[in-house]
């Protein structure tokens, strides 16, 4: 079944940047968490944000998801100006974020119900095709805490889906993942991604998780957070992760990485 | 069916060591009725329907009570949650007055509302009200902010979130509040029953009274008994199903 023929997407869309700055105070610190980054992204591109923790790759996630605002500069998604959270682009968490109280098709459903134009039966239609794509259709009356932590994140990947977002934000979704469960989620999102046309937002530490899913890396510094440089991957789809042309590039950014981390070595990305 | 035969063993293994020790005359049945005795006055008052009207006077009034804290204490709660000035008003009052027995207030109602059933309910809901309203707040603050951060961005806004986020993911620390708030207002309303005879209405706690006055332990053990009774039974009717979906849900309960 080609799901683009059930369920129309929206066309996806381009996200500007511009002259970004957020500064963290707090009594013991203040953290120049961005400073001056600007970055456009196409629409329907695949994009990862690759740094050391602290570099604000993270925190740019959230200012263009609308939770957090920038001190200068603006984020703007088509051309309209970000004021806020949006049903347009959605977050997909390093922890799963799913509700406990609601069960897998619940969860699904929650975002579903605060979209406008779809009755019952419809929402209940795309929920379980969303569930379907993700390979957990069969669990759709379980309780959260029944799931293993893939289960979870593949949950969380459908509840993001379902309300057809046009921007899909990643922040770490598989960080706490084993290994195995990580690949399958790589083939499941690129298979994904393909079919339903997202632009993506993808923030990771781990750059071979970058070049894997990613049109293109951008590569920051941190303190204060900067883009240091970008590569793009010119990589036929479907990836594995464990190709040895996939090595080539993620041996190429783990230099400039190590570069970025040399003055001061806090943290050792993977 | 083990565990029932377990707990069958132990309650005739205590209530016959407890018949024989009185017939024996080891324990004197003016001190210590037997458990037969007590169990022809629980027939009697059946019988004549004392005790089923004294129970109906005594859980309306309970009910009232306790249904009143609810609805007043968990929005106060979610208000005590959301504004600080909230928590430093009704916030530290709820706290300081928690503490404080709700049968103290007893001379204080007698005064205010005379021998009155208003009386009673305004023990009652200052025995549960508080506990209710601080479990609520306690519940809300312990909510993981990545809960309501994902709704915000799925489009979700304040009193949708409250209803749909906050409140349900608070529902552990609620159920627990409102455990200790019927349990509260149960003792409140017992000690209440004893301590303020009342014209409206002849309660549980007014016939253990007059057992007392009269001498008559066997009436003061079986009300004991019928109390014990209401109060288990309340637990499993009322709250049970509430536990039993949260551990579902939430996976808890299972050690």
């Amino acid at each position: 079944m080609n799901p683009s023929e059930t369920i129309p997407s929206e066309p996806p869309a381009k996200l500007n940047i511009t002259g970004v700055s957020k500064t963290f105070v707090s009594p013991t610190q203040t953290v120049h968490a961005l400073d001056n980054v600007s970055l456009t992204v196409r629409e329907g591109e695949f994009i990862c944000l690759v740094g050391p923790s602290g570099c604000g790759k993270s925190t740019l996630l959230n200012i263009i998801a609308g939770l957090d605002f920038p001190d200068a500069g603006s984020v703007s998604s088509d051309g309209k100006r970000i004021k806020g959270p949006g049903i347009d682009r959605l977050v997909m968490f390093q922890e799963s974020a799913l509700f406990p109280w609601l069960d897998v098709l619940g969860n699904v459903l929650f975002g579903l119900k605060l979209k406008p134009g779809l009755d019952k039966k419809e929402r209940a239609d795309v929920a379980r095709f969303y569930l379907k794509l993700v390979g957990l259709e069969r669990f759709s009356r379980a309780s959260v805490h029944e799931l293993s932590g893939g289960m979870k994140q593949r949950v969380a990947l459908a509840r993001s889906l379902a309300p057809n977002p046009r921007v899909l934000l990643m922040d770490e979704p598989f960080a706490a993942l084993d290994a195995m469960t990580r690949e399958q989620l790589y083939g499941d999102i690129q298979r994904i991604w393909q079919e339903r046309r997202k632009t993506i937002v993808f923030v990771t530490h781990n750059v071979r998780e970058a070049v894997c899913l990613g049109d293109r890396v951008v590569l920051f510094s941190p303190n204060p957070g900067r883009i240091r440089e970008q590569f793009k991957i010119d990589l036929p789809r479907p990836r594995d992760i464990n190709s040895v042309e996939l090595a080539v590039y993620s041996t190429d950014i783990t230099r400039s990485l190590k570069e970025v981390l040399r003055p001061d070595v806090k943290e050792v990305a993977e | 069916m083990k565990r029932f035969l377990i707990a069958a063993g132990f309650f005739t293994a205590l209530i016959s060591i407890w018949e024989l020790l009185v017939r024996r005359g080891i324990w004197s049945p003016y001190v210590m009725p037997a458990p037969s005795e007590v169990g022809r006055y629980l027939i009697s008052a059946v019988q004549d329907r004392t005790l089923f009207d004294s129970s109906a006077v005594t859980l309306k009034r309970l009910m009232l009570g306790y249904l009143f804290s609810l609805i007043v204490g968990v929005p106060l709660g979610l208000l005590n949650a959301r504004f600080q000035s909230v928590r430093d008003t009704v916030g530290l009052l709820g706290l300081g007055l928690q503490t404080l027995p709700s049968v103290c207030w007893a001379p204080l109602a007698l005064l205010w509302f005379g021998q009155t059933e208003s009386a009673m309910f305004f023990i009652v809901i200052m025995g549960s009200l508080w506990s209710i309203m601080l479990a609520t707040a306690e519940g809300v603050r312990n909510v993981p902010p990545i809960y309501a951060r994902a709704a915000r961005t799925m489009g979700s806004r304040g009193l949708h979130t409250w209803l749909t986020v906050i409140l349900p993911a608070s529902l552990p620390f609620i159920v627990s509040g409102m455990k200790q708030g019927w349990a509260f207002a149960w003792r409140s309303l017992m000690a209440a029953e004893i301590y303020i005879t009342i014209l409206t209405g002849f309660g549980l706690g007014h016939l253990l009274h007059y057992g007392r006055e009269l001498q008559a332990m066997d009436t003061v053990m079986g009300i004991m008994l019928v109390i014990v009774g209401i109060g288990l039974l309340a637990d499993k009717i009322m709250f049970s199903p509430f536990e039993r979906f949260l551990h579902r849900r939430w996976g808890t309960g299972r050690v």
